[in-house]
C-alpha cells in the first residue's frame, strides 16, 4: 500500500509537469483556482475560447484524452497515468468542463458501438475540442425513468425521421453533435423498442432552446426535432438495441462525474478558520468543528475510495455499481456546507453579489448549484436504488410497465 | 501507486476469517456475554498460537516481525467477528506502548509474552466522567509507589498488567507499568453496555509503578499510542460495520411483509444502502490511516483521526439500522444483532468518544493547513 510512484509513473509525471509548465496558461490560474461551483469567470476572456484553445494545445502535443486510443486522437494511457495527468494539470483541468459529455460519454459510446470509419472521423475532433459533443437522452417523460422516452424515429429509405423533444440537454447550444436515444417500436415493452443514433446538431429540424437554471445560468436546453432525417448509417448498434448501448454512455457517466466531485470542504474549512463570529474563529465552535470534522471525513473518503477504484482498474478490474458513491455523497455534502457557510455570515450570507459577497461569493454559488449534482446524471434516490439492488442484491422496486407494450403504458 | 493490500495480505486475511469463523462464532461471544469470564481464554490462546496478537511485534521480541498492514487486516476479521478478546488492550495500546517507549529490559520483559498471549496488558487512563485530559488525571505517584483510582479500564480483569497515566510527583504526567496481580491492587469487574468485552475498576494504594518512557512524556506518548490505536481500531469498526450491513441484507431478503420480501420497499433499500455509503468512506479512510501508519507518515494525526470518526460513524450506524430492520426481531436477546450494537457504542467510546476525535480532527487540519 504506497502513493509512492513506480520509476514509469515519475518519468511520466515529470514529463506531463514538463509540458505543462511551458504550455499552459498561466494567466488564467488565479481566477480557476477560485472558478469552481457553477460558471467559469475568467476575467477579460471568453470562456469557451479559452477551453477550446487548451484542448487543441494537449491534442497537438498529444496530451488529450489521454486514456483513448492513439488512433483516435488520445494517448493509450493507462488508469495511473490519467490520474497523473489530473493532478498535475490542477486547476487548469477546469478547462475541460464543456468538454466532459463529449469525451466521458459520447466518445466512450462511439467506441464501443460506432464503425471503425466512424472512430477515425468523429473521435479525433472530439478529443481536440473542435467538435463538442451532447447527450440527447433526458425527455419532459423520460429521465429518471429514461425508457419512458417517446422520441420516434420512423425509417424512411436510407434515413430515419426523427420527431420530438428531449430536455435538460447541457451545452446543447454549443454543439456539433450529439448522441440521440430514441423510440422505433412502440409496439413493444418499453426498452426493447430503443434506437441510439448520433447526429449533426446543424441537421435542418433541430432546435434549441436554452432553458434558465436556478443559478440564473443557461447551462442545459429543450431541444426539439421536426423531421429531423438521420442516415441510417449513423445509427449505433442494432434497431431495438439502444436500451444496451445507452447503458455504455450511462456506466461511463457514473465514472466520468463520479470520481472527483468537489464537496466543497476545503473551501468551508479555510472560511472556518477565517470567518470571526465574535468570540473569534468559527473553527473554535464546538458545533462547527463537528460538522467540519464530518465533512472532512466524507471529502477524504471520496478521495481514498477513488484511490482504491484506480487500484482496482489498474488490476484489470472493470469499474462497477459501487463508483455511484461519489456523486451521491458529494453533492449532498456540498448543499450541506453551503447552507452552513451561509448560517455563519448571518443576515449577511444572503448576499450574492460578487462585489460585497463574502468569501467571493462562492458558498451562494454552491447553494444554488449543488441541487442540480442531486439530480443530473441519476438522482440521489436512483442511485441509492442501484447501490440496493446491484451492490447488495436487493429486489428491484415492482414495475408496473414492464412487460407492457409501451403503446399501452398509461400516461398522465 | 496501489492503494489497496498485497496479495499476502489478503491471503492472510482470508486464513483470519477462517480461524474466527470456527473459534469465534456468536455463541463464544455469548459466552463472555453472559458468563463470568472476563474474555474467551482459548480464543486468545489460539490468537497467540496462529501468530495474530505477534503481527507487528519485533522477531527479536518473538513476534512475526511482519507490520502493521497485516495487524490492520487481523483487526478487521477481530472486528468482523465481535472476537471477545483483550486484543486492542494488549497489542494495540500495551505493546505498542511498549515498543515506543519501553526501555531494553522492559521490552525483554512483556513483549514476547504479549506476542503469545501468556501476559495480557491494559491501559487505564480514565477516572471519572468527562474527557481525559491532562487535567482530568488525578493519580499520582511518589516515590514509585502509585495510588488513584481508574475507572473504567477495557479488559482490566483479564490484564495482568496495567499501563496506568498518572501525575509523576509533582511534574506534569508519565505512564507507568504496575502488576495488577502485585500488593496495593483491588480491582473489581463493573458493567457496561458490552460485557463481551470485560472492564474493571481499579484501585491502587501504593501499588509499585515502574516508570515507561521519559518523565513528564505521559500524554504525549498517550497520545501518539491513541493514534495507532485508533487506525487499528477503526480496521475492528469497518469490519463490524460489514458485518452488521450483511446480517440486515440478508434479512431484507427473507422476511415477507406485505407479500414481498422487506428488502423490496425503499426505505429499507435507501437505509441499506446509506449503510454501505458509510461503511465505504470508512473503509477508504481505514485505508488511509493504515497507509500512514505503515509507512510513519507525518500524516498520521490527521489520518488516524479521520479513520476514527468515519469508522465510529459508519458502525454505530450500521449497529442501529440492523436492529430497525430487523424489527422486534431485532430487540430480542436472542437474535445477535444487540452484539453489533453493543459493540459499535463500546468502540465509540474505549480510545475517546467522537466528539473528542472530531476535535482532534479539526484541530490536526489546521495545524496542517497552517504550515
Ligand atoms: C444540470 C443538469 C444537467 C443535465 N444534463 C443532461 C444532459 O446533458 N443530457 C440528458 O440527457 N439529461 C441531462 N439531465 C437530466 C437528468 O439526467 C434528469 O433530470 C434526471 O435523470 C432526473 O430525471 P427527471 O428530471 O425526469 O426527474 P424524475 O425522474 O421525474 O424524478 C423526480 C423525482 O422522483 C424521484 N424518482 C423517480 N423515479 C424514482 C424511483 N424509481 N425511485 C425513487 N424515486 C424516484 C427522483 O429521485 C426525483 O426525486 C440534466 C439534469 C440537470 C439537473
Amino acid at each position: 500500500m504506497n502513493f509512492d510512484d513506480t520509476p514509469q509513473e515519475a518519468a511520466f509525471r515529470a514529463e506531463a509537469r514538463a509540458w505543462i509548465d511551458a504550455n499552459a496558461p498561466h494567466e488564467l490560474l488565479a481566477d480557476l483556482e477560485n472558478a469552481g461551483f457553477g460558471g467559469l469567470n475568467l476575467s477579460g476572456v471568453d470562456p469557451m475560447q479559452a477551453m477550446k484553445a487548451w484542448q487543441k494545445k494537449k491534442f497537438d502535443a498529444g496530451w488529450a484524452c489521454l486514456h483513448w486510443p492513439k488512433d483516435y486522437g488520445g494517448r493509450g494511457a493507462t488508469p495511473i497515468e490519467r490520474v497523473i495527468w489530473g493532478q498535475e494539470e490542477g486547476a487548469y483541468g477546469k478547462l475541460s468542463g464543456t468538454f466532459i459529455i463529449g469525451h466521458g460519454m459520447c466518445g466512450p459510446t462511439l467506441m464501443a458501438w460506432a464503425t471503425e470509419e466512424q472512430k477515425r472521423q468523429y473521435l479525433p475532433p472530439m478529443a481536440a475540442g473542435e467538435d463538442i459533443w451532447c447527450q440527447l437522452f433526458s425527455e419532459p417523460a423520460g429521465g429518471s425513468d429514461l425508457a419512458g422516452l417517446r422520441t420516434r424515429a420512423v425509417k424512411d429509405g436510407d434515413d430515419w425521421v426523427i420527431n420530438g423533444q428531449k430536455i435538460w440537454t447541457s451545452g446543447a447550444q454549443h454543439c456539433q453533435y450529439g448522441i440521440l436515444i430514441t423510440r422505433t417500436d412502440p409496439t413493444v415493452p418499453k426498452h426493447k423498442g430503443l434506437t441510439m443514433f448520433f447526429l449533426d446538431m446543424k441537421s435542418p429540424g433541430v432546435e434549441i432552446r436554452p432553458i434558465k437554471q436556478v443559478n440564473g445560468q443557461s447551462g442545459f436546453n429543450e431541444v426539439y426535432f421536426t423531421d429531423v432525417r438521420i442516415p441510417d448509417a449513423q445509427r449505433l448498434g442494432a434497431v431495438g438495441q439502444g436500451w444496451t448501448v445507452s447503458l455504455t454512455t450511462l456506466m461511463n457517466e457514473r465514472l466520468t462525474i463520479g470520481s472527483g466531485m468537489p464537496t466543497g470542504f476545503e473551501e468551508m474549512f479555510d472560511f472556518c478558520c477565517r470567518m470571526d463570529t465574535g468570540e473569534g474563529p468559527a473553527v473554535d465552535d464546538k458545533a462547527v468543528r463537528s460538522k467540519l470534522a464530518d465533512w472532512a471525513c466524507r471529502a477524504s473518503g471520496l478521495k481514498y475510495t477513488g484511490m482504491r477504484a484506480i487500484s482496482a482498474l489498474s488490476r484489470g478490474e472493470t469499474p462497477g455499481p459501487e463508483n455511484s458513491i461519489g456523486k451521491l455523497v458529494a453533492g449532498a455534502t456540498m448543499q450541506d456546507i453551503a447552507t452552513f457557510a451561509l448560517d455563519l455570515m448571518g443576515q449577511y450570507g444572503a448576499v450574492s453579489d460578487p462585489e460585497m459577497a463574502a468569501a467571493q461569493s462562492r458558498f451562494q454559488a454552491m447553494l444554488l448549484r449543488s441541487p442540480a449534482t442531486r439530480v443530473e446524471g441519476g438522482t440521489d434516490e436512483i442511485l441509492r436504488n442501484i447501490i440496493a439492488e446491484r451492490v447488495l442484491g436487493l429486489p428491484a422496486d415492482i414495475r408496473v410497465d414492464k412487460d407492457v407494450p409501451f403503446e399501452k403504458i398509461p400516461t398522465a | 501507486m496501489n492503494f489497496e493490500f498485497s496479495d499476502e495480505q489478503q491471503q492472510l486475511r482470508d486464513t483470519a476469517r477462517r480461524y474466527l469463523a470456527d473459534h469465534s462464532p456468536s455463541v463464544a461471544v455469548r459466552a463472555v456475554l453472559e458468563g463470568e469470564q472476563p474474555y474467551d481464554t482459548a480464543l486468545w490462546k489460539g490468537l497467540g498460537e496462529m501468530g495474530f496478537l505477534g503481527a507487528a511485534i519485533p522477531e527479536e521480541f518473538g513476534g512475526l516481525g511482519l507490520g502493521y498492514l497485516e495487524l490492520c487486516v487481523i483487526a478487521e476479521e477481530l472486528g468482523r467477528s465481535l472476537a471477545p478478546v483483550p486484543m486492542s488492550s494488549s497489542i494495540y495500546l500495551a505493546a505498542e506502548l511498549i515498543k515506543a517507549a519501553g526501555s531494553g529490559p522492559q521490552k525483554t520483559a512483556w513483549l514476547p509474552k504479549l506476542a503469545s498471549g501468556e501476559a495480557i496488558g491494559c491501559l487505564a487512563t480514565s477516572e471519572g466522567p468527562g474527557r481525559v485530559s491532562e487535567k482530568s488525571i488525578q493519580a499520582r505517584v511518589t516515590g514509585d509507589r502509585l495510588s488513584g483510582a481508574k475507572v473504567p479500564v477495557l479488559d482490566g480483569m483479564a490484564a495482568d498488567f496495567a499501563i496506568v497515566a498518572a501525575r509523576d510527583g509533582d511534574r506534569s504526567l508519565s505512564l507507568f507499568i504496575v502488576d495488577l496481580n502485585g500488593p496495593g491492587v483491588a480491582r473489581q469487574a463493573v458493567g457496561t453496555i458490552d460485557p463481551a468485552r470485560g472492564q474493571a475498576s481499579i484501585a491502587f494504594d501504593n501499588a509499585p509503578a515502574e516508570r515507561l518512557g521519559a518523565a513528564g512524556e505521559g500524554f504525549s506518548l498517550l497520545t501518539e499510542a491513541l493514534d495507532r490505536a485508533a487506525v487499528l481500531t477503526a480496521f475492528e469498526q469497518v469490519g463490524g460495520s460489514d458485518k452488521a450491513l450483511e446480517m440486515a441484507r440478508d434479512y431484507a431478503l427473507q422476511r415477507i411483509a406485505f407479500g414481498r420480501p422487506i428488502g423490496s420497499f425503499q426505505a429499507i433499500k435507501h437505509m441499506l444502502a446509506d449503510m454501505y455509503v458509510a461503511a465505504t468512506l470508512a473503509r477508504s479512510n481505514a485505508y488511509y490511516g493504515a497507509w500512514a501508519l505503515s509507512t510513519g507518515a507525518a500524516e498520521l494525526g490527521v489520518a488516524a483521526a479521520t479513520a476514527r470518526v468515519s469508522a465510529t460513524k459508519a458502525f454505530q450506524l450500521c449497529g442501529k439500522n440492523n436492529i430497525q430492520v430487523h424489527g422486534g426481531m431485532g430487540f430480542t436477546w436472542a437474535f445477535d444483532c444487540h452484539l453489533f450494537y453493543r459493540r459499535a457504542n463500546l468502540l465509540a467510546l474505549t480510545l475517546g468518544g467522537q466528539s473528542e476525535w472530531e476535535d482532534k480532527l479539526v484541530e490536526r487540519l489546521r495545524r496542517r493547513n497552517a504550515a
